[in-house]
């Protein structure tokens, strides 16, 4: 405002400055002797044009352009005004595509783009073990040390492992989500205390006092945040561990955990008895910080040295064994990258719709206006003045919609990310920045000029002869033409939005249809952590208590069915187990050994889960501790591992559990492990069974500190774990039941993203839908009303209400069929870029073609009826009045 | 039209900033005045054109070369008189030994025969 003031005072300055010099000069040829009008005549005459010299004047101001755009912008909210119709129906079309990009942007950017919220996050990655056929396993303990050890290229290294606690002793007993780490990993983060300290260097030894890291939640509500908690105790599985520090809250490297966790503690306090064997498996996943200037590369290759030393030195256990090393981020987030690329070119078609929608309707109302800019151009604007005043018109409308879409996207984005599936990795960091900003300003300009561009070359192109003379129709012909294409372009886009959520809505109903192993309906598991007494029983004390456990809880009201399980659990979590045939000779090194996954579980776990047996028995209550070592395979397995011979009564020896001698004594069907979507494809497959009682001691004298338990129940599963929980607390206080999951909600998560993006995808298609729909009613009424005299014509002449529909809905029948086609083509090439996101059905799949194809003529036709009906009824005299 | 004043002002750049410069080192002086003092100390041959004086001053006082106010003239009228600054006192000498060395350069190039005799 201060400058448009200042300018008007500047120019006025000019305007006085010029208007002395004439005076001047007057005065001075009067007093030469010349009359006063005379004298006036002369100088005007010697100075020149004075509104020239002005004009040429504030030319050196250097401000002429700003000049000319401050008259557009003027003019172009004068014209807006005067049609508010036009504007809102322009501005929400268009705050609608904006905001939908600006939100799905805004989880790109927090999601891919940004860095990862620590310092130096390009020396981050992330390290596993890998074995000839799995890239990505477990890090021993021993050998995580002697990495750490060896390396040259890390300035520090550190493991993870999830695990749960029993806390007791301050107030209710309840089950905490911890990780056991090494004692750099806060270090090697960057992450900083709220108080006290992170773990020194030493406390993640076997043997080492205990110690703990709390959240910054759980300081709350068990200290009231007080710094007292310093120094005070925390019980965990009934050990006391000394406090030393409260982390951040939210602090989680991955967000992949149902929950957050809530106690850190080091490694070396796991009373595992397999954590110093260099061959153990025990889900252990390392995390890395590189030498400044090291890179990934080289840091591969010092670790194929690292792990070549320890593969010679320790063959036994490690020959084969190497190192896997990804950057942090891509492992964080590369699994989503594909989807949300996806999402984003998808929704990168909606605004494209939507600009050609108002693109369309500006073309519309070009029409109208085509005599102003004649008159304009018969006046002296140049081509390029009217295109610059059309685009400053159509700036203003994107910046309006720009401003609205980013106020949706604000509000959208934080909604949509309550309801998401906890699987977005990095949802804490999606948000409104100033790359979204920046975003959203471009696709906005970006979206002006695009709808805005076409009309105004249109319109400055426009015969000036011809609009003049033709009165105010204006030459209409040429621009049906233009708006046909729009509608056509309009509808391609819609074409493949439509086919792209059609495919997933095909693909999701193929999963669901995929029958998963056994029947998840009414099945519900959670865990059981035993008292802390029970921590250090002896393996005769745990099993009593455990079958204790199995009696009561099966007692439970609601409860048909019950079964303890150790290990695995389909798509949740799982073990695996190595074992050689007793028909061969003893494999040189674990490397050799076969591979199968592993579920240790109580004879009832095939009734509660519903798997088919194929072969021979599963396990009776007899199959325990004093009776023959017995396990039950799956008809994978029995492919697999014992082609061409009765699996039934072939020996085999467990490697993990202590070589113990096994019999098969039965075959089931294969359950999907990995998900409904990916377990065909994945190389470990087979499964093994074991009867929980003949678990061997060491593994059995971990089942107090949490043991998984699955129920079949009569109804609806998720109300009976209420009367588990008041039989768990009557057989003892100290006893913690967590985790209630019913297998379908395990089922359903395994398709959360699939589903997110299906949703999504869903929506931008039904948003295509309507906004094309509301195109072609456009330029059919358009039409129809272009034609009025015409169809008065024919209706004079004898034309029936059917001839008169059956010629407007042909021009949109011609136009619908020319889109889908063109959409068709262009879904053929782009749904390919969609096929990891499909299961069971081909990108090109032709009934989801065709379906959509169909649906979208059908809209087409049902779009243009309306206007069409109205043709009908045109009255001829009165259509013919006009003229 | 305007085209034509602008093709005249590129023509007398140079030339029209030294002249209006050194005008105003006498003092302190208003567009008038200015194109008045270059007509009579050029012996009436330049006759500066009010197209071209107007923006060629705008243009000064944008670069910070003169400062502009506006006084009561003699004749009680307001004139927007314009003043020599520190920055274009220091022009005034960078364009005239630029000028000068122009002036000499096109003296030889016109009369070589003077030029050698002198070296």
């Amino acid at each position: 405002m201060k400058f448009l003031w200042h300018r008007k005072s500047k120019q006025q300055e000019l305007q006085q400055e010029l208007q002395s010099h004439l005076q001047m000069a007057a005065d001075d040829k009067v007093s030469q002797g010349e009359s006063a009008d005379e004298a006036e005549r002369s100088a005007r005459r010697e100075f020149g044009n004075v509104a020239l010299v002005q004009q040429v004047t504030r030319d050196q101001w250097g401000t002429r352009w700003l000049e000319e755009f401050l008259q557009d912008l003027h003019y172009a909210a004068r014209v807006l005004r005067k049609s508010p119709g036009f504007t809102l129906i322009a501005v929400l079309t268009l705050a609608l595509g904006i905001g939908a990009n600006t939100a799905l942007f805004s989880v790109v950017n927090g999601v891919l783009l940004n860095p990862l919220p620590y310092p130096n996050p390009d020396q981050l990655v992330t390290l596993h073990a890998s074995k000839p056929n799995f890239e990505t396993g477990s890090i021993s303990f021993p050998d995580f040390r002697d990495w750490r050890k060896d390396n040259r290229t890390f300035s520090a290294m550190a493991i993870s492992r999830s695990f749960g606690f029993s806390l007791t002793g301050r107030g209710e007993p309840e089950r905490v989500q911890a990780k056991l780490i090494s004692s750099d990993y806060f270090s090697l983060l960057g992450v900083q205390p709220v108080i006290g300290r992170t773990f020194a260097s030493g406390e993640d030894e076997i043997g080492a006092a205990p110690t703990v890291m709390i959240s910054a939640g759980l300081w709350r509500r068990k200290f009231g945040s007080s710094p007292d908690a310093l120094g005070k105790t925390l019980t965990l599985d009934g050990h006391d561990h000394a406090i030393i520090g409260v982390f951040p809250a939210n602090f989680d490297l991955f967000l992949r955990t149902a929950g957050l966790a809530d106690v850190y503690v080091p490694i070396g306090q796991w009373s595992n008895s397999a954590l110093p064997q260099r061959g153990a498996g025990l889900g252990i996943h390392g995390i890395g910080r590189l030498k400044p200037g090291v890179t990934i590369e080289q840091a591969r290759a010092d670790m194929q040295r690292v792990t070549q030393g320890l593969a010679a030195a320790y063959p036994d256990t490690n020959k084969g064994i190497g190192a896997t090393i990804i950057p942090l981020k891509q492992e964080m987030v590369g699994q989503v990258q594909p989807i949300l690329l996806v999402l984003l070119g998808a929704v990168g078609f909606v605004l494209l719709i939507a600009c050609v929608n108002v693109a369309n309707l500006m073309l519309a109302r070009s029409t109208a206006r085509a005599r102003e800019f004649a008159i304009r151009t018969a006046l002296g604007a140049g081509h390029t003045r009217l295109i610059r005043q059309l685009l400053t018109e159509s700036l203003l409308i994107a910046i309006a919609g720009g401003v609205i879409g980013l106020l949706l996207a604000g509000w959208s984005t934080q909604a949509a990310l309550r309801v998401l599936p906890s699987g977005l990795p990095r949802a804490q960091q999606v948000g409104i920045d100033t790359h979204v900003l920046l975003f959203t300003t471009l696709i906005s300009l970006l979206a002006g000029i695009l709808f805005g561009l076409a009309p105004a070359l249109k319109t400055s192109d426009a015969n000036l002869h011809g609009t003049l003379k033709e009165g105010g129709r204006g030459s209409s012909a040429a621009r049906h033409g233009a708006q046909s294409v729009l509608v056509l372009a309009e509808m391609a886009l819609a074409v493949v939005l439509l086919i792209g959520a059609g495919l997933m809505i095909r693909t999701l109903s193929r999963l669901w249809d995929v029958n998963p192993g056994f029947t998840a309906r009414n099945v519900l598991t959670f865990g059981v952590s035993l008292p802390p007494a029970m921590m250090k029983a002896p393996p005769d004390a745990i099993r009593a208590a455990l079958r204790d456990v199995h009696s009561t809880l099966g007692a439970a009201p609601g409860v048909q069915a019950i079964a303890l399980s150790w290990g695995g659990l389909p798509m949740d979590s799982e073990d695996d187990s190595l074992f050689w045939l007793a028909s061969e000779p003893k494999p040189a090194s674990q490397n050799d050994m076969k591979w199968s996954l592993s579920y240790v579980v109580e004879p009832d776990y095939l009734n509660v889960m519903q798997i088919p047996l194929r072969r021979g028995r599963f396990f009776s209550p007899g199959d325990n501790e004093h009776a023959p070592a017995v396990a039950v395979v799956d008809d994978v397995f029995a492919r697999t591992y014992l082609p061409n011979v009765d699996p039934i009564g072939q020996r085999l020896y467990l490697a993990n559990f202590d070589s113990q001698q096994v019999e098969i004594v039965g075959v089931v069907g294969h359950v999907k492990q990995w998900g409904l979507d990916t377990d065909d494809t994945q190389q470990l497959r087979a499964q093994i069974y074991t009867p929980y009682m003949q678990l061997p001691d060491k593994p059995m004298a971990l089942s107090p500190f949490g043991t998984d338990v699955v129920v079949r129940t009569t109804g609806p599963p998720a109300p009976v774990f209420e009367s588990l929980q008041r039989a768990s607390n009557q057989m003892s206080s100290q006893q913690v039941i967590f985790g209630p999951q019913t297998m379908e909600e395990i089922i359903s998560a395994s398709l959360a993203a699939r589903r997110f993006s299906l949703i999504l995808l869903g929506f931008f298609a039904a948003l295509a839908l309507v906004l094309s729909s509301v195109g072609i009613f456009g330029v059919i009424s358009y039409l129809v009303g272009q034609q009025t005299q015409e169809i008065g014509i024919r209706i004079a002449l004898g034309a029936r209400g059917w001839d008169v529909l059956q010629l407007v809905l042909s021009h949109s029948a011609k136009m619908a069929a020319l889109g889908v086609l063109v959409g068709l083509v262009g879904s053929l090439a782009l749904t390919r870029l969609m096929a990891k996101m499909l299961y069971g059905v081909s990108p090109s799949d032709p009934l989801t073609f065709f379906a959509v194809a169909a649906i979208l003529t059908l809209v087409a036709l049902a779009a243009s009826y309306v206007p069409a009906r109205r043709a009908m009824r045109v009255d001829p005299i009165v259509a013919l009045r006009y003229e | 039209m305007a085209q034509r004043y602008q093709n005249r002002i590129e023509l007398l750049q140079g030339t029209l900033d030294l002249l209006i410069l050194q005008t105003l080192q006498w003092g302190a002086q208003h567009g008038y005045g200015i194109s008045q003092a270059i007509r009579a100390n050029s012996g009436d041959i330049l006759q500066v054109d009010t197209g071209s004086l107007y923006p060629a001053l705008h243009r000064l006082e944008r670069q910070k070369w003169i400062s502009a106010d506006w006084k009561l003239s003699e004749n009680k009228q307001r004139v927007r008189v314009y003043r020599l600054t520190a920055t274009g006192k220091k022009q005034l000498l960078s364009e005239r030994s630029r000028w000068e060395q122009l002036s000499d350069a096109i003296a030889g190039v016109l009369s070589p025969a003077k030029r050698e005799g002198q070296a």
